[in-house]
This record gives C-alpha cells, sequence and structure tokens, in this order.
C-alpha cells in the first residue's frame, strides 16, 4: 500500500511541477520575498522587530490573506479538472489501490503547495545568513510549522470540495465561499460585530477556536506581539484560558485534524461514488 | 469471463444503461458499437469498477469495484481522449509497470515496436505528444504486461498503417486466450478485428451477432487500383495509405492491412466514378 501511495504521490508532484498554476503560485510566494527585500523590510524597525524577524512577520501576515485561497482553488481546479478530463478514467483503470490514489494525491499536493511557500522563507534565511546577521531560528521554526498546518487544513478542505462536487466550477465557487466564510468570521470583522451584539460568549469563542485561519492568524501575532495589541476580543479569552503555549500547540493541532478529517470525508464519498 | 447481469447506471433519472445482460468468454473479441450517447463508455467504466450500478457485473468471479487490484491487473485499457496528463512520459511508464507489478521494459519494448523512438519522448509531457504518439503509448502501457482483458475505445483511429500493423498482430497473437473488447462508433473501424458484434441503442442491447471472416487479423492485402483518369484528391487520399502510382495516377499499388480493409473500400467508394477496376489479394 505504501508503495502505491508513494508511487502516486511522486506522480502527483511530477505533474503538478508542470502545470501553469504551480509556476504562477511559486512566483507569488517568491515574488513577495524578493518584493519585501526591494522594499528594504530588512533595514525597518517596527514594532521592535528587525531585519529578517520583521520581513518573517510580514510575509506571514500575507501568507494568512493569500495561502488558504491559493490551495483552495488550485487543489480544486486541479483535481475536479484532472475528473473532468478523464485523467481519473485512465489512471484509475490501471490497479492503484483507492486509498493509496487518494492520500498519494493529498500528500504530493501538499509537498508541491508548500515547497514553494517554504522556499521563499529559506530565501530570506539564507539572504539574512550571507550579511553576515543572526537568525531567530526558534521563530523560523515555528512559522514554519504553522505555515504546514494552515497548508495541511486547507489542502484538506480543497480535498473535500473536489469530492463533493461534480465539476471544476462548481468546485471553484464551493472553495472560494469555503475561503471567503473563514475570512469573515475572523476575528476583527465579523466575531467583532458578533460580540458587540452581545451574542452568547461560548459561540464567538467557539467559530474563533474553529477556524483554522483564525488559530493561525492568532499565533503567528502571538510569537511577534506579546501584548497582544493587533488580537481581536474572542483570541483574548482564548489565550487566557490556554496560556501561550498551549494555545500554540493548538494552532498546530488543530488545522491538521481539520484537515486530515477533511480529507478522510472526502475520501469515504471518493470511495463511495463514481470515480470519474 | 466478464458477466453483466441486469446491469442498470442512472444519472439524475436519465437511465444510460437498462438492465443489460451479457457474457463474454476468453477468446471472444467484441466490436461494442453504438452512436453517442448509447452506453458504451458507461457499460466499460462499470467493467472498470469505476461507476456504481444497479445489478452485477463480474470478471473471473470478481466484482470489479470490491476486487481492484485482482481484476484490474489484468485489464489493458486504452481510452478513446488520451488523459491530458503533463507528467513525462518516462514517469507515466514507470508508474503503470510499477502498480501492475509489471517490467518498464516491456512498455518500452511494445511502444518501440509501435515506431515511437522512446529516447526522445521519455522526458516529454505527456499532453505535449501528437495524437498517434499518445495512442501508441497508451497501447504499448496495455499490452506491455499480462492483460488478458483489452479494452480499447477506437484504439487505432490516429495510428499510422505500419503500427497499425504491428497493433493488430499484437491483437492476433494474444486472440485466443484473451478478452478484447472494442469500442467504435462505426463497424467498419473494427469489425475485421473481431469475431463478435454487441451494438448497443439507448442503454440496451440492441444486437448481439457472431461475425465469420476468413481474412487473419495479421494478413495484409496486396492492392491494385485502375482509374478511369488521374485525379488530384484520388492521389492524395492514396499518399495516406502509403500507395504509389507508376503512372502518372493512372494505376495504384500498395497494401492494405486486414483489418483495415474496409475502412479501404470506404475510402475507395468516394471515388467509385472514377475505379476501373479493383484487385486485392
Amino acid at each position: 500500500m505504501m508503495n502505491a501511495l508513494m508511487l502516486t504521490a511522486r506522480l502527483d508532484i511530477a505533474e503538478s511541477l508542470r502545470a501553469r498554476w504551480f509556476m504562477f503560485y511559486s512566483l507569488v510566494f517568491g515574488g513577495i520575498v524578493m518584493l519585501l527585500f526591494v522594499f528594504g523590510l530588512t533595514e525597518s524597525r517596527i514594532l521592535g522587530f528587525t531585519g529578517l524577524s520583521r520581513l518573517l512577520v510580514t510575509y506571514i501576515q500575507i501568507c494568512v490573506a493569500i495561502l488558504p485561497v491559493f490551495i483552495l482553488i488550485t487543489t480544486v481546479r486541479s483535481v475536479a479538472g484532472d475528473r473532468d478530463a478523464g485523467v481519473f478514467e485512465y489512471m484509475l483503470s490501471l490497479p492503484v489501490p483507492l486509498h493509496a490514489w487518494f492520500w498519494g494525491k493529498m500528500v504530493g499536493r501538499f509537498v508541491v503547495v508548500f515547497l514553494p511557500v517554504f522556499g521563499a522563507m529559506a530565501l530570506a534565511v539564507a539572504y539574512t545568513l550571507l550579511r553576515g546577521v543572526e537568525v531567530d531560528w526558534t521563530l523560523f521554526l515555528l512559522y514554519t510549522t504553522l505555515l504546514v498546518a494552515l497548508s495541511w487544513a486547507f489542502l484538506g478542505i480543497g480535498m473535500l470540495v473536489s469530492t463533493l462536487a461534480r465539476s471544476p466550477d462548481v468546485a471553484q465557487t464551493g472553495a472560494f465561499l469555503v475561503w471567503l466564510v473563514l475570512l469573515l468570521f475572523l476575528d476583527l470583522i465579523l466575531l467583532g460585530v458578533m460580540i458587540r451584539q452581545q451574542l452568547p460568549v461560548e459561540a464567538v469563542i467557539g467559530v474563533a477556536v474553529a477556524n483554522p485561519l483564525q488559530s493561525f492568524r492568532t499565533a503567528a501575532i502571538l510569537l511577534f506581539d506579546p501584548e497582544m495589541l493587533l488580537l481581536g476580543p474572542a483570541a483574548y479569552v482564548i489565550l487566557d484560558a490556554l496560556g501561550r503555549t498551549g494555545y500554540l500547540a493548538f494552532a498546530v493541532l488543530y488545522p491538521i485534524a481539520l484537515g486530515t478529517v477533511c480529507a478522510g470525508i472526502g475520501y469515504a464519498v471518493f470511495r463511495r461514488g463514481d470515480l470519474p | 469471463m466478464i458477466t453483466f447481469k441486469n446491469v442498470s447506471k442512472t444519472f439524475k433519472r436519465h437511465t444510460v444503461l437498462d438492465s443489460v445482460n451479457l457474457t463474454i468468454d476468453t477468446g471472444e473479441r467484441v466490436a461494442l458499437v453504438g452512436s453517442n450517447g448509447a452506453g458504451k463508455t458507461t457499460l466499460i467504466r462499470c467493467l472498470l469498477g469505476e461507476y456504481l450500478h444497479d445489478g452485477e457485473v463480474t470478471v473471473g468471479g470478481l466484482d470489479p469495484k470490491a476486487n481492484r487490484k485482482a481484476v484490474l491487473a489484468r485489464v489493458g485499457f486504452v481510452p478513446q481522449i488520451p488523459p491530458p496528463l503533463k507528467m513525462p512520459v518516462g514517469e507515466l511508464v514507470n508508474f503503470a509497470a510499477s502498480v501492475c507489478d509489471s517490467d518498464p521494459d516491456r512498455i518500452v519494448a511494445m511502444v518501440r515496436q509501435l515506431g515511437l523512438d522512446w529516447d526522445q519522448v521519455r522526458r516529454l509531457p505527456f499532453v505535449k505528444l501528437s495524437g498517434g504518439m499518445k495512442q501508441k503509448m497508451l497501447i504499448g502501457i496495455a499490452l506491455g504486461r499480462d492483460a488478458d482483458i483489452l479494452i480499447m475505445d477506437e484504439p487505432a483511429a490516429n495510428l499510422d498503417p505500419e503500427a497499425r500493423h504491428i497493433f493488430f498482430h499484437q491483437l492476433h497473437d494474444r486472440k485466443d486466450n484473451a478478452i478484447m473488447l472494442i469500442t467504435s462508433h462505426r463497424l467498419d473501424e473494427v469489425a475485421a478485428l473481431v469475431n463478435r458484434v454487441v451494438e448497443m441503442d439507448q442503454g440496451k442491447v440492441a444486437l448481439d451477432d457472431r461475425v465469420a471472416d476468413d481474412v487473419e487479423m495479421t494478413a495484409r492485402l496486396d492492392c491494385v487500383i485502375r482509374l478511369t483518369r488521374a485525379e488530384a484528391a484520388f492521389a492524395r487520399a492514396m499518399g495516406e495509405w502509403n500507395f504509389v502510382s507508376g503512372d502518372g495516377g493512372v494505376s495504384w499499388t500498395g497494401a492494405v492491412n486486414g483489418p483495415d480493409r474496409l475502412r479501404f473500400l470506404g475510402v475507395l467508394a468516394r471515388y467509385a466514378g472514377l475505379i476501373a477496376g479493383i484487385e486485392m489479394k
């Protein structure tokens, strides 16, 4: 089983590396880091952070805005598009087990969506090291782990949407709506309104906890803003209950669990339905 | 043996297969013909275990959906429309050989036999190959392993005459020990390859008949055609069949693969008014 899974993952990587979306995706994230260098963010001093730390903070804030939608749209477009174009019909006529095919695609896709994001960050670190500036490795490691968790969560959601929608157009619309809803329920947007409308605190906290975008954003802010000036009210309450370390652990584990559960449901739907 | 027992398939209240009953034994080469929407592709997808359906499909007594690996390891499938895979051809061959527990060199040897320059194509994205090259690759993957159930959707449509000849040879070598299911919109494309014709119409089996054929699949027929006068359009048509003329286009000679002769005669029929004589032997 493992062999077929790794073969499928490798095949998906080989397929994705030649896709136009991957070129664009890599250019965007590489370009963001380059722009941050060009505009001299490594030289600036904001909120007490200088050099690479400031660049990483900005980069991570941009990631929370665009990485989920990128992952969702490219995943559903390519998976639902492959089914629509007859790729599933042919590839699944070969004796590859369905679980190896589905999870292999998930693993291969994860490598492909995560590597450019990580690569851009690594590029920034390499540049900083070349200039002889000290690197905060703990921060770098924590941001990398948070990005892994965020990517996995939205990849799982993308795989679920791809299996539920029967056409690329429906899948793309569904993915965009998911992203929009999660974005709206960030702490500082609709959740703020909900609190002002005096909705039960438990409900507001529940919505905030369930939103992987929120957990990523709060954890990212927590790492560079110990005063938590930029946090919303719900995140403040959650932090109060879990503590800094507890919240960081939650922000890593919850999105990974969410992505795995979504992909698991997607697999069950895929296995029990028409394959092509 | 393949059996379809009361197989029905419905998409959003539209019945695509309607209680299909069919049994296909080893050694049978079945032409599955019918117009668009007749149910051919759906029937094949049920056989490949890709669709849920009512009724029962078994391959050697096994349900293809519940026993994917055991059933599909025996199946060589060539779709009508090649999948738009961006991966390099070499990756596709390695993947297919690995999941089929086969040797990629056998597939490569088959592809080479069909006239493809492997060293040239192995690093190219599959989707960038020409229609004929893609067809050769898919046939190579289907025949370059121990598949005894061949399911092919208009497999020879994009092949040049030489590749068709080699392909027919390969089918001939397996004809007694394999089941072949060859689909087409047109019977004349596949009639000479098969010994049984199943015609589908609106999801039902409309015709199920045996075919008697005295010409071997591997035969090549020497052919001479004489015209009443030379004609440029006819010369172009003959050029596609690699025929040559020694007298300015009035008489033409060449060879036609046995299974292609109906298709060839179909081409000649378009110029019936010009033809003074035909000899095929």
